[in-house]
Parts: C-alpha cells; structure tokens; sequence
C-alpha cells in the first residue's frame, strides 16, 4: 500500500475509528513513514484546533427551563420516554416516585378510568406510527414473514389470520413497549383504513383489564380490546366499529388454533 | 435532559439564529417524547436524538433553503486517490494562525452538509456509526464527505486567513 492509499486510514485513525488491530497497522506504518506521520500529526493538530476554537453556544436559563416543563408534560402523556444516561437520574427519580404515587392511588381508581387510560396511550402510539416515515419495522404481507421476525424479540408467541379474501391486509410489524413491557405492534389495512393491533402480555394495568371483550373509542377512533390465552389484545382504528370487530374476530380465531 | 446543551449548540450552528434554535430543540424534544415507542432499546440514543433535529431542521424553511443550496453529486466513497493529494498548506498551521473569529466565521460559512459532519465529528466526537445514524447516510458517506468537508474549511481559511470580523461576510448567531 503506497502513502496515497494510506490517506483514508490516517483519518479513520485520526477521527478514531480504527478497531484495535486497524489502528496497530496504521501506527506500524507511521513509524516507519515518515510524510505518513507528518500528516497524521497535521490531521490531529486540527482537529484539536477546531475543536478549540469553535465556539459552543450555551441555551439561556429561560430556554432550559421551557425545555425542562415540555419534557415533564410529554412524560406525563406519554410514560414510557425512559431513555437512559446519568443525565436522568434526578428525573427518572421523580419518575419513579410519580410512578409510586400513581401505583398507590390506583386502587381508588375505577377500571373504567384506567381503560380509557390504556385506550390513550395506545391511540398515542397508532397515531404516531401512521406519521411515521418508516411506520413498522418488519414489512410484509405475509404472516409467515411477520411472525417469526419477532421471535427473540418477544417473550411470546402469537398467531395471526389468514386474511385472503377478508379484504383485510397484513401491512407489517414492529416492537413495542406498553407500560414498560414489550409487545407486538401489528398494522393492518382495510380500504385505506389503517389499524393497530397491540398484542401485550396480560397483566393489571398493561392494557384494558377485564377477561370481557370491550369496545370503545377515543379521540373518533375505534377500539376493541380482550384477553386470550395469557395475552392482550387491542385494534384500534379510525375504521368503524364493525370493521374493527372483524379484523377481532379473524384474530380471535388465529389465537384459538 | 439528555444531550440538552450539546443539541441545543448544533441547532444554533445549524439555523445560525438562536431563536431558530430554540424552536428547533423544543420541536425536536416533542418529536421525540411522542415517538420514543419508535427508538429501538440498546441502541444509540444520542445518535437517534441528533436525528430528529436534524430531520427537523431540513424540513423547516430554512433548512430546505439551505439543503437546496447544494449539491452532493459525485460523492464518491471510494477517496483514496483523492485523500492522497498534498495539502498545500498545513492545516493545523493555517487554524493557528488565524483568528478564533475567523475560524467560527468559515465554518459558518460552510455548506450545512459540510458544516453539519464537523461539528459532530470534531466537536460533538460522534463516532462514523453515530454520524451515520444521525444523519441518515452510509458511513462510507461520512467519511467521504468529512474529508470534502474538511477540505472546504482549508479553502475558505486559506482564501481569507485573516480577515477581521466586519469584514467577511459571515453571519454571526443573531
């Protein structure tokens, strides 16, 4: 390799994005080269130059404060914002403790509140996913795709329905977390319609409680929620209700096999 | 808040307006609060974060204007012919002999494609994987446009080493 083809792995080595065994290569080749180890040396005074001189601006107190009451009401709407980084700790202490409160106090709480509850967060969620440029993370229509790409992914298993002929189409899915624990996010299509199935574990609080299938709506949306052999499900929709109840019934009958 | 000061320092390098800034960060922390069920666990946060600024800010006025100001034609990945070339001028002799201002000035002089690879790599030190992920390009990408990026700033610190801060044409942050 001549000095030329050495260039692209100074700056790697420079911007330290050699793995180990890269960068002994390159160090053995700087110290026998020496126009090699000249530039190295020029690329890293530079970049130690720049970084000197550049200049960091610093948000005013206001602005942080603005930032900070945005963020306590996002989480407040949208629980499950628990990125990590030390950075969080105060936070995710106040967190904790509003989770605390929040779990003390939900006892007095009617199971009609914490539906509807659920029902928001996850109208959050399918709204969200429809904005989104890259809505799911698996994408096919073939259940058999789907399906196994959550294996690993999922600590269970689910089925889902033959949907030739229904009219109903299998878009793709991706992972979720509802109240901390790790769920399916399934879209289907119907007419231009778009809906959500979110296929949870059941546990209290995780989703609509009850072992009664339920129908409500939020925000003009649709929804269906039940359990089923140890797990939640929940359609949510901007479809009609009826609608929304067939895709149920087509899934109800997978997880029954 | 995670990332807080540094994202709020990119936005204000990339609007070059502090209350452009401001409204970029704030859009890009309820970005991100609404679409957290999409960060995938285990992965990088802080690249995932730049990302929605980023995003953001290329869909705002003046982030269109200022991404179809350019042209990223001929990125070729494969430089190493290129990357031989002889700097004719030192370029850690050329920072240190011009003025702090005058540096500040090029870089905001900078094409935002350019300007926006160094101030991650060198300022923020986002590894090629995190700049990859930020800003949505392959890091074969990211190191061939680093080093068209950095090759720009040369030029524009040769082309004016010295010139006093009234007289460029530069915008400082408003």
């Amino acid at each position: 390799m001549n000095c030329a083809e050495w260039q692209n792995w100074l700056q790697m080595y420079v911007d330290g994005a050699c793995a180990p065994a890269e960068a002994q290569r390159v160090e053995a080749h700087l110290l026998g080269c020496a126009a090699c180890a000249a530039s190295a040396m020029e690329r890293m005074n530079a970049k130690h130059a720049l970084r000197a001189a550049a200049l960091r601006y610093t948000p005013s107190a206001d602005f942080h404060l603005r930032i900070e009451k945005t963020v306590q009401r996002g989480r407040a709407r949208w629980p499950w914002f628990r990125p990590s980084g030390f950075l969080w700790l105060p936070q995710l202490a106040a967190a904790t403790a509003a989770l605390v409160l929040i779990v003390a106090s939900a006892a007095l709480w009617t199971r009609h509140v914490r539906n509807e509850q659920a029902l928001a967060e996850l109208v959050d969620m399918h709204i969200t996913t429809l904005a989104s440029a890259a809505p799911v993370d698996v994408v096919s229509t073939d259940r058999h795709t789907v399906k196994p790409w959550f294996q690993g992914k999922l600590p269970f298993t689910f089925n889902l329905p033959e949907l030739k002929d229904s009219g109903y189409k299998l878009l793709g899915g991706k992972l979720v977390y509802v109240r901390h624990s790790p769920g399916a996010q399934l879209l289907f299509e119907l007419r231009k319609h778009q809906m959500s199935v979110f296929i949870v574990q059941q546990q209290p609080g995780n989703a609509f409680e009850g072992s009664g299938a339920q129908t409500l709506r939020e925000r003009g949306f649709s929804a269906e929620g039940w359990n089923q052999a140890g797990l939640h499900y929940t359609v949510i929709g901007d479809a009609g209700a009826a609608d929304i109840d067939q895709l149920a019934v087509l899934l109800r009958s997978a997880a029954s096999q | 808040m995670p990332h807080f000061a540094s994202l709020y320092n990119f936005a204000c390098w990339l609007t070059q307006d502090r209350v452009a800034a401001e409204d970029l960060v704030q859009e890009t922390f309820v970005k991100a609060l609404k679409g957290f069920s999409s960060f995938r666990q285990g992965t990088n946060f802080r690249a995932w974060i730049y990302r929605i600024l980023r995003n953001t800010f290329l869909t705002s006025r003046a982030g269109l204007k200022a991404a179809g100001a350019i042209s990223l034609d001929s990125e070729d990945e494969s430089l190493a012919p290129e990357l031989g070339q002889t700097l004719e001028t030192p370029e850690s002799l050329l920072l240190a002999r011009v003025e702090r201002e005058t540096i500040q000035r090029a870089l905001e002089e900078l094409p935002v494609h350019f300007r926006e690879l160094i101030l991650l790599c060198d300022l923020e030190e986002m590894s090629y994987q995190e700049i990859s992920v930020a800003l949505d390009i392959p890091v074969g990408t990211v190191m061939s446009r680093l080093w068209r990026a950095r090759r720009a700033l040369r030029a524009q610190l040769a082309d004016n080493p010295k010139a006093s801060p009234d007289g460029g044409t530069g915008r400082a942050v408003r």
